[in-house]
């Protein structure tokens, strides 16, 4: 099963731009680099906190005393 | 705290009513026998040690997983999570149907929501995840020798298999309470696969010199040939940890992890799962989850260049040794002396001083550490 790709739009000057940008890196191609940066911007949107119930908090805690993780 | 690996710690353990509803059904269902890395796997997908999967795999993440070492919805995830079967086997089973998974004795440890059956190529399989068709890795041989069929589905749990070290046993769950109980905001994960040796306390206390706390996962139930018994592991770094640690910023409990020596991909998997934990950052090695010579020694470090998203921060390490003129552990990029004048914290060797019965030298090994593995007649598996 070979990778799957599809086309986006960018501004032909941006994608000189980058073209210039990556020449001698190890980046090997501006789409590689555009996956990269994308990828990264959206993994720093923040996620919603966890919530446990406190139900469940208070027995994780009982057991963690009882293992001695804590007093 | 860090978020789990996307975003919601999975969490398929299943409540009385379920349970015994399940088991009340059990007679009438079909059964698998699961190896220990299997049950290992099942225990893991059920307590969010590898969120976000909640079950094996089926074929389009596997692909995925193999060609781009993302799942298909694009999260970086780099070893393929999987049950295989014999044709035999697969043939009795129909899809949309419940299978209970037993141990090895045969009790039911969970249950799988079977939802496709697939074949698929082994030697793909070995040379993309490990760079190899190489028998003689041990990770391409056992995927040379699995199964033919490969069985997907989410699974939930009937109960926990009986921990021979269950003093050192925590769900991501429960570390992430214990960590925000403490107040850590910042949590170094750290693998343990040998006995602690100076270097490796040099780098966790290095760890900790900026971070809140410091996660010491062992690595048990391996049973490498030659490698430290899951009991020594844990004696040496309770004593370590006892003698020359703030107790208050360090938690040691177990990974029951497969050690495949996948190196750059196990690396990158092996920081999933200290995310999963609440780890914000990852020791990461040089030669990190190898195999000898199979990879690059700088693989499994930059790998890490191909995940921008991967969401825990890896500080990665070198070689480390005792310096005899600086007088003190050092590593490559603070001491300027030439290797003549260090003695390196090597595993093999250290290894192989305690085979000999002899106690290392201090400046490689804690004399308390020393002693409590020397205090094992055979502290190595056959």
């Amino acid at each position: 099963m070979d990778k799957e790709f599809t086309t986006i739009s960018i501004p032909t000057s941006l994608y000189k731009k980058i073209e210039e940008a990556i020449r001698g890196t190890d980046v090997t191609s501006v789409s590689s680099y555009i996956a990269k940066v994308v990828r990264e911007a959206l993994s720093k949107q923040e996620a919603e906190p966890e919530v446990f119930s406190k139900e469940d908090e208070e027995k994780v805690k009982e057991r963690l005393k009882a293992l001695g993780y804590i007093d | 705290m860090i978020p789990p690996h996307g975003a919601k710690l999975v969490e398929r353990v299943l409540g009385d009513a379920e349970r015994e509803d399940i088991l009340a059904r059990s007679a009438g269902l079909p059964r698998l026998r699961l190896n220990a890395a299997s049950a290992n796997d099942v225990e893991n997908i059920a307590t969010g040690v590898f969120s976000p999967l909640q079950g094996f795999m089926g074929r389009v993440d596997f692909h995925h997983v193999l060609n781009e070492m993302r799942l298909s919805n694009d999260l970086p995830w780099t070893i393929p999570l999987v049950l295989d079967v014999d044709k035999g086997e697969a043939a009795g089973l129909k899809t949309g149907f419940d299978v209970i998974l037993t141990d090895a004795s045969g009790d039911p440890l969970a249950v799988l929501r079977l939802e496709e059956k697939f074949e698929f190529d082994k030697e793909e399989m070995a040379r993309k995840v490990f760079g190899t068709t190489d028998s003689g890795h041990r990770g391409a041989a056992k995927v040379l020798s699995m199964r033919d069929v490969l069985l997907s589905g989410k699974v939930d749990l009937i109960r926990k298999a009986p921990s021979p070290f269950p003093r050192f046993k925590l769900t991501p769950r429960e570390a992430r309470v214990l960590f925000r109980e403490k107040g850590w905001r910042t949590v170094v994960g750290f693998e343990a696969a040998s006995a602690p040796h100076l270097g490796h306390e040099y780098i966790q206390k290095s760890a900790l010199a900026f971070a809140d706390g410091v996660f010491i996962a062992p690595l048990v139930g391996r049973n490498k040939s030659g490698g430290y018994k899951d009991e020594v592991l844990l004696a040496a770094y309770e004593q370590l940890i006892r003698t020359y640690y703030p107790k208050e910023r360090v938690v040691m409990a177990v990974l029951h992890l497969d050690d495949l020596g996948a190196g750059p991909r196990e690396a990158v998997h092996k920081a999933i799962v200290f995310k999963n934990f609440g780890c914000t950052h990852a020791l990461i090695g040089r030669d990190s989850a190898g195999d000898g010579a199979y990879y690059h020694p700088f693989a499994a470090q930059d790998i890490f260049e191909e995940f921008p998203d991967l969401g825990i921060v890896p500080l990665f390490y070198g070689a480390v040794s005792y310096c005899k003129k600086c007088r003190s552990v050092v590593n490559d990029r603070i001491c300027p002396h030439p290797s003549a004048d260090q003695a390196a914290c090597d595993v093999t060797k250290i290894r192989d001083m305690f085979l000999r019965r002899e106690t290392p030298p201090a400046e490689l090994v804690r004399p308390e550490v020393a002693k409590v593995i020397l205090n094992y007649r055979n502290p190595f598996h056959e």
